[in-house]
């Protein structure tokens, strides 16, 4: 009815309803492989490395960081900024292509949604420890206290953060878990043993397929879309607003909100591109995760690529044309100061290496994609420290100029957020769906009138 | 008391539609049609009303908004004006943010929680499923029986046009 013979299925391999079905609960079904037991184990030996780190750092306090008076804000900001763009690619797939209504988001929106939430998580560690006595960190909500009340001060973009990541984590949670009770309740009608039906009845809430339920459930997931567009791009935007609202040269400028919101989502679907070429060969999806998917998401990238290049061009323009003598000298010694080799790294990886998309044969070679994927995730990490710490590093008193050098724990804690995120995301490619079954099966061209889908298709689509 | 009702079994989307509709046409009413994923155009074909979640939603995001505008005010004007930087104290523009996360939030938590309240679902339900195939690849039309007339052989020649699979009688025990 929907779909065009003459428009390339979706999905390859003229999949019967069942079929999806097997397909995708195959991994979760059979035993875990050799492959996933390893990745599991460095994993976790990784993010015990980043416990053991942040550990020493709150006993001892942030003199463990290389932080000083000049540089306050440097590897755990930069970390922090990094994560959450990370996942706002998630919530771009599973809200923004929906209201678009690309539908070949859905074999990768479970799974880059989820990528979202652990983000998220591994992103909220870096302000908290950043506080030096995580344990107070409930003083930021505003709470009726016996300190006068003293409240928080709503000025202060700082405060609109905690709002927006928590909202942010709480929505995207929710839209994630909504979209998964169809399938849980797949799991739980096939499960065979007696705790798995226990646990998917009770994380299936019940759901039995009823059309008056899916009408429901279809209007609620229009409308979380409908809010988490606004929301993925409010989340960013106020992230550069702890920037932008304050006087240092390099962070006080206006681009910042779409600038950061670009960014994110360019390197959040480099990460997604990372994950999806790796998991798609591992878990054998390749007929669900298609060359075409990989190649749609390529365009992204270059789109959102291009959208950071030209933010970097106008933020070098407006510090000639602006005639600041101090917005002049920050973006100087970006390009040209000590840490010129961080600037350098971050225009050949987020400028230049992505220019090959262009080429239509690059886009759709999966090692190609791959490696590039890698150079934009290591770009968008120097993107950020180069922000934060040359516009730091040089301030307004030639005395106080410093160098900022990470320490082995910042490092350990950069690592061990790493070892975090793989961790959950492979317990979730274990125990999760990986694809959305329930939506799959509504892209099929599976017991469609083919007849009268030529008739319409040149209305519908 | 015990419910009985004929169930028929169809296997893909096109077919259940044209036995709803011709179900429906030829005077019986409906129960409910169980799918393995949401068939567009099911619903208009069940004559269901549209959801009244929008404005639940709306209704939740306005609560939000008013929310975080009221306790901002409240706090920075009235509670503990604080002066910073020179700033008023009344500065709504700084108070947008916070406004419009706590809309989403409120809005998108208040429509789910609505929901599965009006769907009753909740953790640990058990389900009530008339075909265990609903959940992976079979769509099942439910007509409760309601007179001595209804049985599967008044049904079953509507539905052969459609292709069904299967069709029998289900008591619900009470």
């Amino acid at each position: 009815m929907r779909f065009s013979i003459l428009r390339k299925p979706l999905i390859h391999g003229d999949k019967s309803l069942a079929q999806v079905t097997n397909d995708v609960a195959r991994p979760l079904e059979a035993g875990p492989t050799t492959l996933w037991w390893s990745a599991f184990i460095i994993s976790v030996a990784v993010l015990i490395l980043g416990v053991v780190a942040v550990t020493y750092e709150i006993m001892t306090g942030i003199g463990t960081w290389g932080l000083n008076k000049t540089v306050g804000w440097a590897f755990d900001i930069t970390n922090f900024v990094f994560w959450v763009g990370i996942g706002h690619a998630g919530t771009l797939i599973s809200a923004i292509l929906f209201l678009f209504r690309q539908r070949w988001r859905t074999s990768i929106n479970r799974s880059a949604e989820a990528m979202t939430i652990i983000a998220v998580m591994c992103a909220g560690i870096f302000p908290l420890i950043h506080l030096g006595r995580p344990w107070l960190f409930f003083w930021i909500a505003p709470y009726p206290n016996l300190r006068g009340s003293l409240w928080v001060n709503f000025r202060s973009p700082l405060l609109w953060d905690f709002f927006a990541i928590s909202t942010y984590f709480t929505i995207s949670l929710v839209f994630w878990y909504i979209g998964l009770i169809p399938d849980m309740a797949t799991l739980r009608d096939r499960a065979r043993s007696k705790i798995k039906k226990v646990v998917y009845r009770l994380m299936s809430f019940g759901w039995n397929g009823s059309t008056r339920t899916w009408q429901r459930y279809e209007v609620v997931y229009l409308l979380l879309a409908a809010l988490a567009t606004p929301l993925v791009l409010s989340v960013h935007s106020i992230v550069s607003m702890d920037f932008a609202t304050s006087v240092i040269p390099g962070w006080h400028s206006t681009i910042f909100p779409p600038y950061f919101v670009a960014g994110a989502v360019f390197s959040g679907f480099a990460m997604v591109l990372t994950l999806m070429i790796i998991a798609r060969k591992v878990l054998r999806y390749e007929e669900y995760i298609t060359i075409d998917h990989i190649e749609k998401m390529c365009k992204i990238v270059l789109v959102t690529g291009g959208i950071v290049a030209l933010s970097y061009g106008i933020e070098m323009f407006m510090a000639w044309y602006s005639v600041n003598e101090y917005e002049r000298f920050v973006f100087i010694n970006r390009a040209l100061g000590p840490y010129a080799w961080a600037f350098w790294i971050m225009v050949a990886c987020n400028v230049a290496i992505p220019q090959l998309l262009w080429i239509k044969k690059l886009r759709r070679s999966l090692v190609t994609v791959f490696i590039i994927s890698i150079f934009i995730n290591i770009g968008m990490w120097f993107e950020r420290f180069v922000i934060i710490v040359t516009s730091l590093h040089r301030d307004f008193l030639p005395s106080s100029w410093v160098m900022y050098k990470p320490t082995i724990i910042e490092i350990a804690t950069l690592a061990g957020s790493f070892g975090l995120f793989f961790t959950l995301f492979l317990l979730f490619a274990r125990f999760i769906p990986f694809i959305a079954m329930g939506e799959v099966k509504g892209v099929l061209n599976y017991g469609r009138n083919t007849k009268k889908s030529v008739s319409l298709s040149t209305k519908t689509d | 008391m015990d419910r009985p009702f004929i169930i028929g079994v169809f296997t893909n989307e096109h077919d259940i539609l044209g036995a709803v509709e011709e179900t429906r046409s030829s005077g019986y009413d409906i129960y409910d049609v169980y799918t393995p994923y949401a068939v567009h155009g099911l619903d208009e074909a069940m004559g269901l009303k549209p959801s009244r979640l929008t404005y639940v939603c709306f209704l939740f995001a306005l609560l939000g908004l008013l929310t975080a505008i009221i306790t901002q005010f409240w706090i920075g004007s009235i509670d503990w004006p604080l002066n910073v930087g020179g700033k008023p104290f009344n500065s709504l523009p700084a108070y947008l943010p916070v406004a419009f996360e706590l809309t989403v939030l409120f809005g998108g938590l208040g429509v789910v929680f609505v929901m599965l309240l009006r769907s009753k679902l909740y953790p640990g339900k058990k389900e009530r499923s008339f075909h265990p195939g609903v959940t992976d690849d079979r769509f099942v039309l439910v007509i409760e029986v309601t007179d001595a007339v209804m049985d599967e052989e008044v049904v079953r020649p509507l539905w052969e046009n459609h292709s069904v699979e299967e069709v029998k009688r289900i008591v619900e025990m009470a």
